[in-house]
């Protein structure tokens, strides 16, 4: 199964890299804008999902500092990018 | 008495770290894929990029067999220094509270700072001279260190940003922190990089010297 994995700064603790595109968004017309967090996002193909929260706990995030949020991606939806990285990604994705 | 290195792929103060060691001891080089820490008397985990650092610094080090038998010599009350990457891979690896996130400024911060000692009973830091702050260089880009208010105490707060001279924007000016037991100590400046006046500074010399110290006590006890 393919799964998303987001990991993001837990509330509380200063994202200097929220701040700088929370900075750089009006100075380019981009009026509007709060409370932007920067995390990253990991895509995985896996055997058994019951053990992702298990895989974030460990080594994906670090709970301390990071929240996680899983997507399991199962519907239709392929994955972001899967059709950049070939056709043959993006049939395995779909049921 | 006799140190032990903990060499990753990716480490590069792990010689820097030798040859400090070897000015008040023996010092020998451990390979992160042994599980062998050939009878040594203290443990450092040294700086650099372990494994590339890839995902977060010292998230994947810290799965290297030799990690867990360091832990397991942590937990018996072995001495374990984590310096800059050492530091990282400690905190990621449980040994020590909190964790280490990118500079406040997302830059790479290269200087000599100045280091408030906060103990002067540590294993770590009974050698430095009282009241006078030590000159040691930083170098990292992720060394701003955070842990919620509740899991530090004041008293695991070995070392300190002088005011005006934190580099990161650490939690509380913190430079360096210890364990519960205080026998596990991580810091993000580089005493390696401060052995020789000709570098420009010996003051690191006082942190190797602070474990030979309390190894050798711990030997005539």
């Amino acid at each position: 199964m393919r799964a998303r994995v987001l990991v993001r700064p837990k509330a509380g603790i200063l994202d200097p890299q929220g701040q700088a595109v929370e900075r750089a968004l009006p100075a380019l017309g981009f009026g509007g804008v709060a409370n932007v967090r920067v995390g990253r996002m990991i895509e995985l193909d896996v055997d058994d999902p019951d053990r992702l929260p298990e895989m974030c706990e460990r080594l994906l995030s670090n709970p301390l500092v990071e929240e996680y949020e899983i997507v399991e991606s199962v519907g239709a939806e392929a994955p972001v990018g899967a059709e950049a990285m070939g056709a043959e990604v993006a049939q395995e994705a779909r049921p | 008495m006799k140190f032990g290195i903990v060499r990753f792929p990716g480490s590069c103060d792990d010689v820097d770290a030798l040859l400090a060691a070897q000015r008040v001891g023996e010092a020998v080089m451990l390979w992160h894929a042994d599980s062998d820490l050939q009878g040594v008397d203290a443990v450092i985990v040294p700086g650099g990029f372990s494994y590339g650092d890839y995902l977060r610094a010292g998230a994947i080090a810290r799965f290297a067999p030799m990690m867990e038998e360091v832990a397991e010599f942590a937990r018996d009350g072995g001495l374990v220094l984590g310096i800059c990457n050492g530091f990282q891979v400690l905190c990621e690896a449980g040994l020590l509270p909190g964790a280490l996130l990118p500079n406040i400024s997302l830059r790479f911060v290269c200087r000599q700072v100045r280091l408030d000692v906060m103990s002067e009973y540590s294993p770590f830091t009974r050698a430095c001279p009282l009241g006078e702050p030590l000159s040691i260089p930083v170098k990292h880009t992720t060394g701003r260190y955070y842990a919620p208010e509740h899991g530090l105490a004041d008293t695991q707060v070995l070392l300190r940003y002088a005011p005006g001279e934190n580099p990161n924007g650490s939690d509380r000016d913190i430079a360096g922190v210890c364990n519960e037991s205080g026998n596990v100590f991580g810091l993000m400046p580089h005493p390696e990089h401060a052995v020789d006046p000709l570098t420009g500074s010996s003051d690191g010399l006082a942190i190797f010297e602070s474990i030979r110290a309390h190894v050798a006590d711990r030997v005539v006890a």
